[in-house]
């Protein structure tokens, strides 16, 4: 069947976007730059960091999670979504303990290179300093559930050679934290370990014996961010 | 040179529940030391080692959080004799490392520092008047005070030390800093 394409604007510039694509989606193929956390490459989109929000008339909606459609008129850049996103990544900051100064993810991690773009210098909201686990107990990862934004990449990311899951997630709302299968250690390659600190944005996954390889000054935002 | 008010600035600097990281990253300025201390003056500051204020400061320089009760005073302290107060550094603005035993009981911090600690000779608690209380967590500079500003970083570097003190005396607010320098480890 042929790709048929529809006519969307995003903040004035129009563009034709594949039928049946996210907002998100259309926009990159373009090089329009919407941010966002919980979407990874070929994923299925989970709408779960809200990051991604965008203005549709008077409603603002998840660009991953909601198709293109015929003359869609979009709000990208404003200062009213600039300031919703910056909040909803400060939200992030205090509803874990997201201690950059002892991560092994810091300046690989793309939370805090979001909070710089957005200028955060503190979150405006009070810290809940929740108290959480460090699993340690698999050979090759260690899981820091203090860092852990339930962005929920792992649990559609990462899987076992077999192709079974590994990662899973229990509970709802803010206790909703990400379980991983223990019954069977081997399937946790180090490669797979290796996999999932790769696809984790932040530094709740982190293969053991390889913390902070690089040296500040060489890490991802260090050489391309916007600190 | 001299500052547009006619004298110099009048700054006043401590380490709460900090390293002195921040401090030292202060003095990583290099030769623009040189002109710091012809435009600046410090109060009530380990830099010139005066340990009460004697005069109103213009800005106050806080380095950590609060962990007892004497952090909670001296910036009370603070807010009362500064006209501008920036919390400096993760501690100050997070609780930083020292918060990590947030979510602990101070019974249990007590005993495993000074009961279970396997290099004890006597294990007792200390209980003396003259100590600080501990408080139940560490509490962000913002929380106990209010803030003007925040320099995040562990240390904050010392070119955004140097762009803050710049904006601070040439009358902006820091809500104009850039964000290059800004990094939060």
């Amino acid at each position: 069947m042929e790709q048929s394409y529809i006519q969307i604007t995003i903040d004035g510039r129009e563009i034709m976007a594949k039928e049946g694509q996210s907002i998100v989606e259309a926009a990159r193929d373009h090089g329009v730059v919407i941010p966002t956390l919980c979407d990874f490459k070929s994923l299925p989109p989970a709408g779960t960091c809200r990051v991604c929000m965008v203005q549709i008339g008077g409603r603002i909606v998840p660009g991953c999670t909601t198709p293109v459609s015929f003359g869609m008129v979009i709000l990208n850049d404003t200062d009213d979504l600039r300031n919703l996103r910056k909040g909803l990544i400060e939200m992030l900051f205090v509803e874990g303990n997201h201690m950059c100064p002892t991560c092994e993810k810091s300046g690989n991690c793309e939370l805090q290179n979001l909070a710089y773009q957005y200028g955060m210098l503190v979150p405006r909201f009070p810290f809940l300093f929740p108290h959480r686990k460090i699993e340690s107990h698999l050979p090759h990862l260690l899981i820091e559930h203090n860092r852990c934004i339930q962005c929920l990449r792992c649990v559609r990311g990462v899987k076992a050679k077999d192709g079974h899951e590994i990662f899973g997630f229990i509970q709802r709302g803010i206790n909703i934290r990400v379980t991983i299968d223990s019954t069977d250690p081997d399937a946790l390659t180090e490669e797979t370990a290796q996999k999932a600190m790769d696809i984790c944005p932040v530094g709740a996954l982190i293969k053991k014996k390889t913390g902070f390889k690089l040296p500040i000054g060489k890490r991802r935002y260090d050489v391309n961010g916007n600190g | 040179m001299s500052t547009e008010m006619g004298r110099k600035w009048i700054v006043a600097t401590t380490s709460l529940a900090g390293c002195f990281g921040c401090h030292m990253s202060l003095l990583d300025i290099d030769e623009k030391i040189f002109e710091l201390v012809k435009i600046v003056e410090f109060n009530k500051s380990p830099f010139d080692d005066t340990k009460e204020f004697s005069m109103e400061c213009d800005i106050g320089l806080v380095e950590g959080g609060c962990c007892n009760s004497d952090n909670v005073r001296v910036l009370r302290l603070f807010r009362k004799h500064c006209k501008i107060l920036i919390s400096v550094g993760q501690c100050a603005i997070t609780g930083g490392l020292p918060a990590m035993r947030n979510g602990i009981p101070v019974k249990e911090l007590f005993q495993e520092s000074y009961c279970n600690n396997l290099t004890l000779a006597n294990s007792l608690i200390p209980n003396d008047e003259e100590l600080p209380l501990l408080l139940d967590r560490i509490y962000p500079c913002h929380e106990v005070v209010q803030v003007d500003g925040f320099l995040p970083g562990c240390p904050p570097r010392a070119d955004l030390l140097w762009e803050a003190l710049n904006l601070l005396i040439a009358g902006k607010s820091l809500g104009k800093i850039s964000m290059k320098n800004v990094k939060y480890d």
